[in-house]
């Protein structure tokens, strides 16, 4: 599904942000990208999102070549991924309802589809009663579930989360974390980036540990390595 | 596109457009003194052009002719002049007719005035030859011709009056556009201003539509849209204005000339708005594109 050899991505001259990376991730995986700050996990997910193109390496995401791949192309190519960040990064002008719709009425999606897609991925994420709520009005957690139905209502292949549980306290975090790995379950490939040592240790999910750019160590149900 | 995403990017364009009104009122309002001052100079031009061409077709050459030269004389001279090919028709006008208009004109009614000049008509020598033409530029031709042919004192030609009237159309044409260039520049600086100050405030939904693979059409279509609703307002308004004050200026300028019986026509409103319309309603389009256009360039990376 996401496929990394010898990646390297250097910001202007200085020193590479991530360095001859190589990885493979299989469909229907869950991996976290663990690592101290400043060792390239938004990097990689920026490079996976086709936000940045690498200096050198090729990488291959669900069967397309980012490399070389046509301005045109990228918004379909987007469209593979669903995203989530540490900030939600909601509309706070428009409801909840309206912030999961969005990301429907941006690809297009018939309003006939958009009026079933959208109530059912607020039902999967558990915020049903919330339609019309502003999310000024919304808890950290909550906040984050929408940006979650946001990222999800198109069907991605893969989820990309750049810390999704950075401004969330420990239970809210499990609470969305146990919510991710359930959409990894009915078949979307995870992928988060994340410092919280106590959910990477509890979930025993495979673990890709970054160090100045370079991976370091990749394990099956690894475990938290401060590096 | 689904009849859903239009509709979804029509709202969003007018959300723009309400969001940042005040940018939006300055844009409009700008744009409507351009195209309001252009609808000036148009039709101050076109119906200079349309009184010069009326001029010349109606009597383009007129022939005096020697004083005491006798009526069979200039009867004659019409007949030879009328061989010409360049003549499309000529009219013998003597010197009593000459008279009659003129007092007709000048004295109206109050023919107690004329009656003083009774028996001594004071245009006796005014008998004349009115020539219309084929072709207007055969005009210096068939002067040269005619001023070659006896007993002819003078010739008056159109083409004097219609050349004053066409320098004046030259200055009109060329000083209102360049004020319309200027306004137009500012026009476009306004709206490319109002449209940034949209794409800043809502930078960062532009982000979010990126991430969630909106094409670059789909990103830019609101805000597009929002200069040319700018821009196309800023027309309508003016030209809507312009209508009734054209109908009326015209109609009381021609009311003030008809008291002093100089025949002059305007073109009418309808008419002139066949062709003034488009242009304008073109204008505000194009100008609210290239504003949106430049400032999508250059503050839209997608
Ligand atoms: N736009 C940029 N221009 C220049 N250097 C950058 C840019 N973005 C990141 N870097 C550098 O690249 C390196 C990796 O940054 P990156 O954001 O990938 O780290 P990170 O692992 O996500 O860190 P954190 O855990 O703090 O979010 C850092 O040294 C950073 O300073
Ligand atoms: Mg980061």
């Amino acid at each position: 599904m996401i496929d990394l050899v010898d990646v390297t991505k250097t910001y202007g001259t200085d020193k590479p942000a991530l360095s001859h990376a190589s990885l493979h991730i299989d469909k229907g995986e869950f991996v976290f990208v663990v690592g101290s700050s400043g060792s390239g996990k938004s990097t990689l997910i920026k490079l996976l999102l086709k936000e940045l193109d690498a200096t050198s390496g090729s990488i291959t995401v669900s069967g397309e070549r980012l490399g070389g791949m046509k301005h045109k192309r990228i918004p379909k190519y987007r469209r593979k991924l669903g995203v989530v960040f540490q900030d939600f990064r909601l509309l706070k002008d428009r409801n909840v309802y309206e912030n999961v719709a969005f990301a429907q009425r941006v690809i297009g999606s018939p309003s006939r589809v958009l009026k079933k897609r959208v109530p059912e991925v607020l039902k999967e994420v558990g915020l049903s009663d919330k339609y019309h709520s502003m999310p000024d009005e919304l808890s950290g957690g909550e906040q984050q579930r929408v940006a979650l139905a946001r990222a999800l209502v198109n069907r991605p292949d893969i989820l990309l989360a750049d810390e999704p549980t950075g401004n969330l306290d420990p239970q809210t975090s499990d609470e969305i974390m146990a919510l991710i790995d359930t959409f990894n379950a009915r078949g979307t490939t995870v992928l988060v980036v994340t410092h919280n040592k106590e959910i990477v240790n509890a979930m025993r999910k495979r673990v890709v540990t970054m160090k100045d750019g370079l991976i370091v160590s990749d394990e099956k149900e690894g475990i938290y390595h401060e590096a | 596109m689904r009849p859903s995403t239009i509709w979804y990017i029509l709202k969003q364009g007018f959300k723009n457009i309400k969001r940042n009104w005040m940018f939006s009122v300055a844009s409009v309002l700008t744009m409507a003194a351009c195209i309001f001052l252009f609808s000036i100079f148009y039709s101050i031009t076109t119906n200079v052009n349309y009184i010069t061409r009326q001029a010349e077709e109606k009597v383009p050459v007129t022939v005096f002719f020697d004083e005491g030269l006798p009526e069979e004389r200039i009867l004659e001279i019409s007949d030879i002049i009328r061989q010409r090919p360049e003549v499309e028709n000529i009219v013998y006008e003597s010197g009593d007719e000459a008279w009659e208009k003129f007092k007709e004109t000048y004295f109206g009614d109050d023919s107690a005035a004329a009656d003083g000049f009774r028996d001594d008509n004071p245009l006796v020598n005014s008998s004349n030859l009115q020539i219309s033409l084929n072709n207007l530029e055969q005009q210096s031709e068939l002067v040269s011709y005619i001023e070659g042919i006896e007993g002819v004192r003078s010739i008056n030609q159109s083409e004097q009056a219609a050349e004053t009237l066409e320098s004046v159309s030259n200055v009109v044409y060329y000083v209102s556009l360049v004020i319309i260039i200027i306004l137009l520049l500012i026009s476009v600086f306004l709206i490319s201003n109002t449209v940034s100050v949209g794409i800043t405030v809502r930078s960062e939904e532009i982000g979010i539509m990126k991430y969630i693979g909106a094409t670059d059409s789909f990103v830019r279509a609101p805000f597009v849209l929002e200069g040319i609703i700018l821009g196309t307002i800023g027309a309508l308004i003016p030209l809507g204005a312009f209508y009734f004050i054209y109908h009326e200026v015209a109609g009381f300028i021609l009311r003030t000339y008809n008291v002093l019986s100089l025949s002059i026509d305007f073109i009418s409103a309808p008419v002139i708005y066949r062709t003034l319309l488009p242009i304008g309603v073109a204008l505000g389009l194009g100008v609210g594109l290239i504003g949106s256009f430049v400032t999508i360039r250059k503050h839209l990376r997608v």
